[in-house]
């Protein structure tokens, strides 16, 4: 027969499936009444002879299925017929298909949102042409800040890439379009990044290197098309219109295309403009080659055949050089390669995303192994039936083939029912904006990858946990145990249910002690002590650059702001720190510092980094920093003053020992400005809570004032009242300045966001551990307490005490409790010293971990056995004598 | 008597052979056999059916539905051209083999 013939045959054989059957059942029916009649005709009874010609024919179940295969649809059929069967058997069992459903939709669920989050941060590249040759650097004097001059020669001098962007990020300019002035984050992009991504405009076009000619000599945005959509409604008139950036005209030459978001996977800026144009924008001059804030990252695609090596070997190369011509404004740490994208995040972010993976693995393995002891119990409680079918002719391969069946139905019920709900979440992710007044932004959106790794997962643990059964099935003697029924053996024999619970118990253990580890940092980081008091202290950021001061009027109406705020009711102190205060968007400036007899102030020679912070006299006392020795500053120390700096605890010990020794002394900065020490503050945080403790210097600001700058307002006053009435004195001194107030609690949002991110997906991921656990024990006590209700009856009318009875009903699922916790607490201990990288002093010896974690298994413990210990308790040994 | 086991393929052509004398349905498939082979050959009842579902399958028969001559519902089977060809092809192979199988068993030593 032909393939067609086949197929068509197979095709009719498929849709009139159940009228073959019939048909099949009537003729071979049929066969025995003709056998009957003969028989009958031999002289036996009617009944007699249809039993004989029954035997004789065979196991007609057999036959049937040899037929099918005889028929060719034997495949299609079968799996259609077994399809159809465990339809038909789940739906009568359901709660079993329910919990089943809702613990995988749980399990898969919860990998495929992670898995979308490993997706669109770590495994899809950048949304730009040959995304695969494009990297960044992190070279510079600090990893990946580093200078505009340093980028040119880079730039030049470099022979690996085809050509070499960089970028910077501009946060909190004010964009004003005549109408309606707002704060918008951008890039400020080097004239050639556009060309080096091999981008093309949405609308009207790009700047290109041709448009720089020096200093702020390119007054050119381009916007991105989120930004055009949301803030001009899809206005295509916009380019060519001119809008005040910072009181400075733009020209919007153009929209950048959908999809583009910028060079950081994050980070989703709302216009980019040229870098070259810094300087009158955010202040930071280009000429400076010490400056490290002005580039982020610089980035490019290798040229055909250039390794990463290599290119790291080149790029080194070129910074030794620099390094030996300008050793005052360049010390070399070593380059670092990575795919755009990412760069400077790369490690923490991976480390973070497959520490997720590897727990929401752990859950699926756990579902998985709870589903496995819950086949397997199934599987007995079904083993008169599968006795039956075998006793019928039925072949073991075929009943296993159903159990598949069934267990990769449910498997794929519960996958795509996961899926629904972690593309929903991955959605609402999507559009999440984690961090209120940053452009931060999560680039996960569901992709077909994303669709095939749930299917995938799911089948692998349908047949993971499908499995489990089938040595139970291929063992089972059809004559036994419809001889004997069901009850089997209650062995001291370790089964594989037994195992499968304490490693689930275990998976669910160390899920709980993690998020417990991790709840605890979090606590301890919201009340650990920053070097400052961030409760009852307000902020206000106000960058004058954004209503066009410049010069000596920038100090002077900074102090009429810090005089302005103090004559509010209720207010204690009030003070200015330029640039970020502490722990702000994980902003932190480092300056290198000589001993007063260095000789050559190369940064080779640097004795400390510290973080160096310009601060107004009045800070210490608004951040509630305490000051251990000397004094603060007075109003006093300016530019005609002799340059005196506050040194932290670390700092002094570090240099000159100690606290006490360490006023009056003297060091030098870069610039070779000798500075005295007059006074030391308490140690802090400065950049992100999980640093090491590092030295800080604090530098009167009137030395060296900038625009940008955050006052400190200390007050008990309620703070939303307390920010208008903030803003309304700003607004009393210049009506044209924007001044953003925000608690500083609010604003170490940004520091702790990674260990709150980390401490809500541990927590959910413990949630879960602990529900598969109680199912888990629940299931497997429940199911022990109904196998032995016979016995424990006849206990009962024995005169066995309560005690007696529960532990006969109770004990192995409380022995593999103890047992599985007991592990899973040791592997969890081991588990957090990967935690310790995200949270903030997260260790697990921590007494009130341990017993957290002791109480909370014992309590799951508990409240999965309340039931079956209830029932092994009320158990009637009269009723149960009575019957079977 | 004693009852020989079948040969492994025999039971298709058996088959053929008996709906070769006339439509029959299935018990009458196993009467004829039993009837033509004197019951030397043995034959589980319901081992039939698969047989004969697949040389439906293979075109060498067709079924139809009628009455039997007890009376009752059945399923008929006749063969159709391409069966009566086959069963003229294996029969003379059948009749091939078992000369020569017969000559080869009935060689003498001194023969050789």
């Amino acid at each position: 027969m032909n393939l067609s013939a086949y197929l068509r045959s197979v095709a009719a054989k498929f849709f009139h499936r159940s009228e073959v059957a019939e048909e099949m059942e009537e003729e071979l029916l049929s066969h025995i009444q003709h056998r009957a009649d003969d028989l009958e005709r031999s002289g036996l009874p009617r009944a007699e002879a249809e039993r004989r010609a029954r035997i004789e024919f065979g196991g007609r179940e057999k036959y049937k299925e040899e037929i099918h295969k005889a028929l060719g649809g034997n495949l299609i059929e079968t799996f259609v017929q077994d399809l159809r069967f465990s339809q038909r058997q789940l739906r009568k069992s359901p709660a079993f298909t329910m919990a089943a459903v809702l613990t995988l939709a749980l399990a898969i669920g919860a990998n495929a949102v992670v898995f979308g989050i490993m997706d669109g941060l770590v495994l899809r590249p950048l949304n730009v042409p040959q995304s695969e040759s494009l990297y960044g650097t992190h070279y510079g004097d600090n990893p990946a800040w580093q200078s505009y001059p340093n980028y040119l020669d880079l730039r030049d001098r470099n022979r690996s890439f085809e050509g070499l962007a960089a970028f910077s990020m501009v946060l909190g300019a004010g964009l004003d379009t005549g109408k309606n002035p707002t704060v918008a984050n951008g890039f400020a992009a080097t004239g050639n990044y556009f060309d080096v991504l091999r981008i093309h405009p949405y609308l009207g076009r790009f700047f290109h290197a041709a448009d720089e000619h020096g200093p702020n000599s390119a007054p050119y945005i381009v916007l991105t098309y989120g930004y055009w959509h949301s803030y001009f409604q899809d206005d295509r008139g916009v380019v060519g219109r001119t809008v005040q950036l910072n009181k400075h005209p733009y020209t919007i030459v153009g929209v950048a295309p959908p999809g583009f978001q910028g060079t950081l996977m994050f980070v989703s800026p709302d216009f980019f403009m040229p870098i070259v144009n810094q300087e009158e924008l955010v202040g930071i001059n280009p000429n400076d080659r010490s400056n490290t804030g002005g580039i982020f990252e610089e980035f490019g695609h290798l040229k055909p055949g250039v390794t990463p090596a290599r290119a790291v070997a080149d790029v080194d190369a070129v910074d030794a050089y620099l390094e030996k011509t300008y050793p005052k404004e360049i010390a070399h740490h070593s380059t670092v390669l990575g795919r755009e994208g990412l760069t400077s995040f790369t490690a923490g972010v991976r480390a973070f995303v497959s520490g997720l993976m590897l727990l929401s693995g752990l859950i699926l393995l756990a579902a998985c192994a709870n589903l496995g002891s819950l086949f397997s119990a199934r599987a007995a409680d079904r083993s008169r039936e599968v006795a039956l079918r075998l006793a019928l002719g039925s072949s073991r391969k075929r009943i296993l083939r159903q159990l598949f069946t069934e267990a990769v139905l449910i498997s794929l019920t519960g996958g795509t029912v996961g899926l629904l709900g972690s593309v929903m979440l991955l959605r609402r992710l999507s559009v999440w904006q984690p961090i209120a007044g940053a452009p931060v932004h999560l680039p996960v959106s569901p992709s077909p990858e994303l669709y095939w790794f749930a299917l995938v997962l799911a089948l692998i643990s349908g047949f993971l946990f499908g499995i489990v059964p089938v040595r139970q099935v291929l063992r089972a003697s059809p004559y036994e145990i419809v001889k004997a029924g069901s009850s089997g053996r209650v062995g001291k024999r370790v089964t594989v249910r037994d195992v499968l619970l304490v490693v689930q118990i275990a998976i669910c253990a160390v899920l709980v002690t993690s998020s417990m580890v991790a709840v605890r940092g979090l606590i301890r980081s919201l009340h650990g002590n920053f070097g400052f008091e961030p409760r009852d202290t307000m902020l206000a950021g106000v960058n004058l650059a954004m209503a066009g001061y410049s010069g000596e009027k920038v100090p002077a109406m900074q102090r009429r702001m810090i005089d302005a705020l103090q004559t509010i009711r209720g207010v204690e102190a009030v003070g200015l720190v330029e640039g970020y205060p502490p722990l702000a968007y994980t902003a932190g400036y480092k300056v290198s510092v000589f001993k007063e007899d260095a000789g050559d102030l190369k940064l080779a020679n640097a004795e400390i980094m510290p973080y160096r912070y310009d601060i107004s006299p009045g800070y210490f006392a608004a951040a509630g920093t305490s000051l251990l020795a000397g004094r603060s500053f007075s109003w006093h120390d300016d530019k005609n003053a002799p340059a005196v700096a506050v040194i932290n605890r670390d700092f002094a010990e570090k240099i000159f020992g100690s606290v006490t020794g360490a006023v009056g002394k003297i060091y030098k900065l870069q610039d070779g400005t000798h500075v005295q020490v007059v006074g030391v503050v308490e140690n802090g945080k400065y950049q992100v809570l999980t640093e090491d403790q590092q030295p800080a210097m604090f530098l009167p600001f009137l030395r060296s004032p900038i625009a940008a700058a955050y006052l400190v307002v200390r007050s008990h006053r309620d703070p939303q009242e307390l920010a208008a009435v903030m803003r309304s004195k700003i607004r009393e001194l210049d009506a044209g300045l924007p001044a953003g107030t925000q608690t500083w609690s609010s604003l170490l949002e940004t520091v702790l966001f990674p260990s709150r991110m980390a401490t809500m997906a541990l927590g959910v991921l413990g949630m879960m551990g602990a529900m598969l656990s109680i199912t888990g024990i629940f299931g497997m006590a429940a199911y022990s307490v109904s196998k032995r209700l016979r016995e424990l009856g006849i206990r009962i009318a024995l005169g066995a005490k309560r005690t007696e009875v529960l532990q006969a009903a109770l004990g192995r699922a409380v022995k593999l409790l103890a047992f599985g916790s007991a592990a899973g607490l040791l592997l969890g201990i081991l588990a957090t010293k990967v935690l310790a990288f995200i949270v903030y002093q997260a260790t697990p010896r921590d007494p009130l971990v341990l017993a957290g974690v002791v109480l909370a298994m014992a309590l799951l413990g508990l409240v999965a056995t309340w039931i079956p210990a209830q029932r092994a308790m009320s158990v009637d040994p009269m009723m149960l004598l009575r019957e079977d | 008597m004693e009852q020989a086991q079948l040969l492994p393929g025999t039971l298709d052509l058996l088959i053929l052979k008996a709906v070769s004398l006339g439509p029959l349905h299935g018990y009458g498939v196993l009467l004829r056999i039993g009837q033509i082979t004197d019951r030397a050959l043995m034959i589980e009842q319901g081992a039939l059916y698969p047989a004969l579902f697949r040389l439906v399958r293979q075109g060498l028969l067709k079924a139809s539905w009628g009455t039997s001559e007890n009376n009752r519902r059945a399923k008929f089977y006749e063969l159709t051209t391409a069966g009566r060809n086959r069963f003229r092809e294996e029969t003379e192979g059948w009749n091939r083999l078992t000369s020569a199988m017969a000559a080869a068993l009935a060689a003498q030593p001194e023969g050789l």
